[in-house]
């Protein structure tokens, strides 16, 4: 049954997943996912500090000393990056471990100095432990969620134009600098939500699945947002939930292997993008391309004796192209299924009237790009677009009319197709 | 067409003065003078690694200058930004952002639109005319990572068509374009330069100089020549720009011969 103790932490934990997920979101947009991880990490001195100037546990005090650690840390990765040659990833390398080597020495100092250090409890700020949650935690969790949420909504068409394109911004007059710090700001109030309940090492996590998970199911960035928000706040109160059942599992961990499991789903089923969907489009375009190949190789053997009838054993057809093995046979069922290809006796295949004509018009568009590729060349660009559509939809009219006259002067025209027109 | 209100008719539409930049010490544009009085459709063009994006970057304020000026139509560039148009490398951006063709364009929109104010309907309808005008009215509802290199690059340009600007900067736009996208460039810049605007486009491409350009910079680290493309566009001066690179001499004037004799022709 929920307690109102588990309510408390069930509200805060999806209000830090739905901020972190929701600022979390530009942060992956704009290729700063490790950076957040860097902030996550270098917050973890400052809430040392806070402590010891501060002298007992006092969490607005100790989230004000992350937040300004936080932000320390990427002032120093931008500083390093800027002004010396160290590239960002090996910036980012140095300021992580660093920043989270002195935090760990400090709460280590602290514990061993004071007798209050102990209740310090600074330990389950690099884990995380959402137990120790009451419902003033959750009061300034929502005013940083809101705070958050107001400047994303206020912000959002000059965040996109920056994330998209950053120098088109600049020459737009859009100051892509201080967004950019602003953004970061933003990411350091999240981390700063989430670190009491997830701690600094896992952080990162509930700011980049959520969004890397959005992408999968939407190609618009305000659906993005929506649902990075949506997930991220369903990965912690799912994380919770489980957590608080099995109450020897950590919270922290179980948010994060949530959002883990989501990202996963994402990953495998959602349409389009999906890996799943994608490897199924991959296999049907494999499947067109061996049945058009299987068509131009019919047409092109019995084009010389149209419009006589001419039959193929499958020896005819798999000794003229390389085929994988069982791929001819599978072809031929198929061609037969469609209509294409008829079984005419004696072991033999021939094209129906209407394989005629898909295959003569494939042969037309071979040959047509054959044609480009050694008479005018100039417009082998168009190639790009080959596996998609055919020569009709790459290139102007009146080309195509060139291209189909040229065809007909060479007697290149298929047979079939003369008498169109 | 009206030129920048707040400028006076005297003022020159672009004066570069005196413009160096430097990468860790290392000089990649020395002192180019530039100085453009009349609308011009114009080519930048110069040996690979001659400064030539690093040209129109600096006039952009994308790279620190070293030292020297710019100015447009007689005003520092940072209060003359909405007369700008910039149509950025294709390679410069990741092209599976989540974004789609139409908001693309309509970013275009966002200079003259300021801080917090959202695109409306005469925004969008002005982004749906500068699709159109690159003939990709159909996609406009496509992520724009779903589209070919060509047709990426034409919403680029209706993007910058979208800013309305009175100078347009365009970074490479004929590279690796199809034949198609290449025509609409050439009919879009003959557009703009009949309505009085200025182009500026790092070209790549010698033979097509004469056609597409009215005015030329040839740059070679330093400015080489600037002028009419009939009094700059010369075998002396691509000589000078181009050095000793032989082979691309030889194209360049194997180009210019078959100009020649296609103008000779007309």
């Amino acid at each position: 049954m929920l307690t109102y103790n588990t309510l408390i932490v069930l509200v805060g934990t999806s209000l830090l997943g739905a901020s972190a997920g929701l600022v979390g979101s530009f942060a992956v947009l704009r290729r700063r996912s490790l950076t957040g991880d860097a902030l996550a990490h270098a917050a973890l001195p400052g809430l040392c500090l806070a402590f010891l100037v501060v002298g007992e546990r006092s969490l607005p005090a100790m989230l004000f000393g992350a937040f300004l650690s936080g932000l320390a840390g990427i002032g120093c990765i931008s500083a390093l990056r800027r002004w010396t040659r160290i590239k960002e990833d090996t910036a980012i390398g140095i300021i992580l471990s660093v920043f989270f080597g002195a935090g760990i020495v400090l709460s280590r100092c602290i514990q061993n100095l004071s007798v209050s250090g102990s209740k310090a409890g600074l330990d389950s700020y690099i884990l995380g432990k959402t137990a120790g949650m009451i419902f003033q935690d959750v009061v300034l969790i929502a005013g940083l969620a809101a705070f958050c949420l107001a400047v994303l909504l206020l912000f959002y068409k000059e965040f996109r134009v920056v994330a998209f394109d950053p120098s088109f911004a600049r020459v737009q007059g859009w100051p892509a600098a201080s967004l950019d710090l602003l953004l970061m700001t933003l990411i350091a109030v999240a981390v700063v939500i989430g670190l009491p309940a997830v701690g600094v090492v896992l952080m990162a996590s509930l700011l980049i699945l959520p969004g890397a998970s959005a992408r999968f199911w939407t190609d618009e960035l305000d659906r993005l947002l929506v649902l990075a928000t949506i997930f991220g706040l369903l990965t912690g109160a799912v994380g919770t939930l489980i957590s608080t059942r099995y109450s020897l599992l950590p919270a922290g961990p179980i948010i994060v292997l949530t959002g883990t499991a989501w990202f996963l789903i994402s990953l495998f089923f959602a349409p389009r993008r999906g890996a799943i969907a994608r490897w199924m489009l991959a296999r049907r375009v494999h499947s067109r391309l061996g049945q058009n190949k299987l068509l131009n190789l019919l047409h092109d053997l019995s084009e010389p004796s149209w419009p006589g009838e001419s039959a193929w054993t499958i020896e005819d057809l798999s000794s003229r192209k390389s085929w994988r093995p069982g791929q001819l046979k599978h072809l031929l069922q198929q061609a037969v299924i469609w209509g294409l290809v008829e079984f005419s006796g004696t072991g033999r295949y021939r094209l129906t009237a209407d394989g005629w004509q898909k295959s003569a018009e494939l042969a037309r568009n071979q040959r047509m790009w054959e044609l480009i590729l050694t008479e005018h060349a100039e417009w082998s660009g168009c190639l790009a677009n080959l596996e998609h559509t055919g020569v009709q939809e790459c290139v102007p009219p009146e080309f195509y009319l060139q291209l189909d006259r040229e065809l007909r002067e060479r007697a290149r025209y298929p047979k079939v197709l003369v008498q169109e027109k | 067409m009206p030129v920048g209100d707040q400028a006076p008719q005297s003022a020159p539409i672009l004066d570069v003065h005196d413009v160096t930049v430097a990468y860790h010490h290392k000089p990649v544009l020395w002192d180019v003078d530039l100085t453009l009085r009349e609308p011009h459709l114009v080519g930048i063009i110069g040996p690979n690694g001659a400064g030539k994006s690093t040209l129109l970057k600096a006039i952009l304020g994308l790279v620190p200058l070293a030292s020297g000026t710019v100015s447009i139509f007689g005003q520092p560039l940072a209060t003359q930004r909405k007369l700008i148009g910039y149509v950025p490398q294709r390679e410069s951006v990741d092209w599976d952002f989540p974004i789609s063709v139409i908001d693309t364009v309509l970013l275009g929109t966002y200079g003259r639109l300021g801080w917090f104010r959202r695109p409306g309907r005469a925004e969008r309808e002005r982004a749906q005319q500068c699709l159109e005008q690159v003939g990709l009215a159909d996609f406009a509802r496509r992520q724009i990572g779903q589209l070919s290199g060509g047709q990426q690059q034409r919403v680029f340009l209706a993007r910058a068509l979208a800013q309305d600007a009175q100078i347009y900067f365009m970074d490479e736009p004929m590279a690796g374009v199809d034949a198609a996208t290449e025509r609409v460039i050439f009919e879009l810049l003959q557009t703009l330069h009949a309505a009085g605007r200025t182009v500026f486009v790092v070209h790549h491409d010698l033979r097509t100089v004469r056609d597409y350009f009215d005015y030329v910079v040839l740059l070679n680290l330093r400015l080489v020549a600037s002028g009419p493309t009939d009094v700059v566009f010369t075998p002396e001066k691509l000589q000078a720009a181009y050095g000793g690179r032989l082979p691309i001499l030889d194209a360049a004037a194997e180009a210019l011969r078959t100009q020649e004799a296609g103008h000779a022709h007309l």
